[in-house]
């Protein structure tokens, strides 16, 4: 670690609401995140977690509300905030190294390589993204977000392709080099117990509103094993399946066709 | 193919792998097989005179007037003619569907304006034009020239639009997360994601590039291969007209190889070309 760590961005989002036509997908949310923070953002697919995620990203604009950093509002992308997607994203005629300093000046190839090494995958660095296994090419895609150096990381749920045991081993390599660069990190997951592992805060959002904001005290790293974390996950868990169908007596009508289509979803995805 | 016979069951290790190699060569020598016994038969069938010399010469006599043309330089004089024709009809045609392929792939307006247009121009037959051709530019340079650019055009034009729109959204919607200029998305992201099919077009291009040139050539010309052929043919000199075709088929060989060859270059990150090594 040669440069000082870039301390996280304070992010404040204010009553932000975001409509595709007559559908409101996300209303009126308040959320205020402190420098630093590992949130995560948990909630059924169709809920607006991911809407909030590209709001923030600034890839969307939003219907009504403002968001600011550190008390400055922004409008469209930001140099600050790097997002890692689903999918890798990397561009399969560049080799790796080219891949993860993409938008560099020529100056700060050799921070690309330092990058590159800290998520283990220096002796790939002149390989085609072709030759990767999903989880490798997360990880280019991890560095080639963390070679800007941002003070906001966003990840729309980058290790849902993967198999549990890369998972794991990514999990591990995210905290620890949210550790060490201290950037404010918001991840959207439909997994709980990645949540769980993760996050300072975990935020429930159901029918594009907040409906739990709960802290997690657990010390780091924190082992799945643990009684204390099973606990927690399973609490959120709950909360997160405790709405059943298409009962909730607040909800308008028109949004009731969402969730009658599936009412038995797995458990532990929460989907 | 060598791992192809080890695969079969062999007696011994020693025989075979003998067996295998004798294997090896049969397997690359049948495919000569038919098209050498053809040439052998057809020398043949000339040297007893059942073939007419002004129907087909013999294969020597082919070879021979091949050889006469190279002593002379006049073989290398008319390919580089037909060559320099070929290639400068690509340079002109193609560019220009590259360009405009470019601007209506990536310019919404440029397409609204100029797509249909060109798709409606794309269905007249190049070779449909020749009387207008020639009426504009009477029958020198400049009418092969125009003949091959046209029809070079439509499948650069084609590839290059359609290779463009084909362009992952997701590879530039990251791209412009991560903070590249509207000139860096282009050159790092759509122009490489759009290679594949501009590669495509230019092969059709190579392809039908030489037809026309053999059909223009063939129409009027004072030096070429066209040239050398038709002259040939006035003189009742099957020999040359059929160095001139095997020209054609050689040059057009050649071209195919080199637009494999950039396929290879370029395409070197994609599994199905380079091997991605």
């Amino acid at each position: 670690m040669t440069a000082s760590p870039s301390p996280g961005v304070r992010l404040d989002i204010r009553g932000l609401s975001k409509r595709y036509g007559e559908r409101e997908v996300l209303r009126n949310t308040q959320l205020a995140i402190e420098p630093g923070q590992f949130i995560a953002i948990v909630g059924r697919s169709g809920c607006g977690k991911s809407t909030l995620l590209r709001l923030v990203a600034g890839l969307e604009p939003a219907t009504e509300g403002a968001l600011f950093t550190d008390g400055q509002a922004v409008d469209g992308l930001h140099d600050d905030t790097r997002i890692m997607f689903q999918e890798a994203r990397l561009l399969p005629w560049r080799r790796v190294l080219d891949n993860v300093a993409l938008g560099l000046p020529e100056a700060d190839r050799a921070r690309g390589r330092e990058v590159l090494a800290q998520v283990g995958l220096a002796e790939r660095s002149g390989e085609w993204p072709a030759r990767l296994s999903g989880g490798q090419r997360q990880r280019v895609a991890l560095a080639r977000a963390l070679v800007h150096q941002p003070r906001l990381l966003l990840l729309d749920e980058p290790l849902g392709a993967l198999d549990a045991l890369t998972r794991i081993e990514m999990h591990r390599l995210i905290e620890s080099l949210w550790l060490r660069h201290r950037f404010t990190a918001l991840l959207v997951t439909h997994d709980v117990q990645e949540a769980v592992a993760l996050a300072d805060r975990v935020i429930l959002i159901e029918d594009g509103r907040i409906a739990l904001d709960e802290p997690i005290a657990l010390a780091r790293p924190r082992s799945q094993g643990d009684p204390a974390f099973a606990a927690i996950e399973k609490r959120i868990l709950d909360r997160v399946l405790q709405k059943p169908a298409g009962t909730e007596p607040e909800e308008p009508p028109a949004n009731d066709t969402r969730w009658t289509e599936g009412p038995a979803h797995a458990l532990r995805w929460a989907v | 193919m060598n791992q192809q016979v080890q695969a079969l069951p062999l007696a011994t290790p020693s025989l075979g792998a003998a067996r295998g190699f004798a294997l090896g060569v049969a397997r690359r020598l049948v495919p000569w097989l038919v098209p050498v016994g053809l040439v052998v038969a057809w020398q043949i069938a000339s040297s007893l005179g059942w073939l007419s010399t002004r129907v087909l010469p013999a294969p020597v006599d082919v070879v021979k007037a091949a050889w006469r043309l190279t002593a002379s330089g006049e073989l290398w004089t008319h390919v580089r003619v037909s060559a320099a024709r070929a290639l400068t009809g690509l340079a002109i045609g193609g560019g220009l569907g590259l360009a405009l392929g470019l601007l209506t792939g990536s310019v919404k307006v440029a397409e609204t304006l100029l797509d249909s247009t060109l798709q409606m121009v794309r269905n007249i037959p190049a070779l449909a034009l020749i009387p207008l051709v020639i009426l504009w530019f009477g029958i020198d340079e400049s009418a092969k020239l125009f003949l091959i650019a046209v029809s070079v055009f439509f499948p650069i034009y084609l590839n290059t639009f359609h290779g463009i729109r084909n362009v992952d959204p997701q590879l530039i919607e990251m791209g412009r997360t991560y903070g590249l200029t509207r000139w860096q998305l282009y050159k790092e992201v759509i122009l490489p994601g759009a290679m594949s099919s501009i590669l495509v077009g230019l092969r059709f291009s190579l392809g039908l590039m030489w037809v026309i040139l053999i059909v223009a050539e063939t129409i009027s010309a004072q030096s070429g291969i066209g040239y050398l052929t038709m002259n040939a043919r006035e003189f009742l000199q099957t020999d040359v007209v059929l160095v001139g075709i095997l020209l054609y088929a050689l040059l057009g060989k050649l071209a195919d190889l080199l637009a494999r060859g950039l396929e290879r270059w370029w395409l070197r990150w994609h599994p199905a070309y380079g091997g991605a090594k």
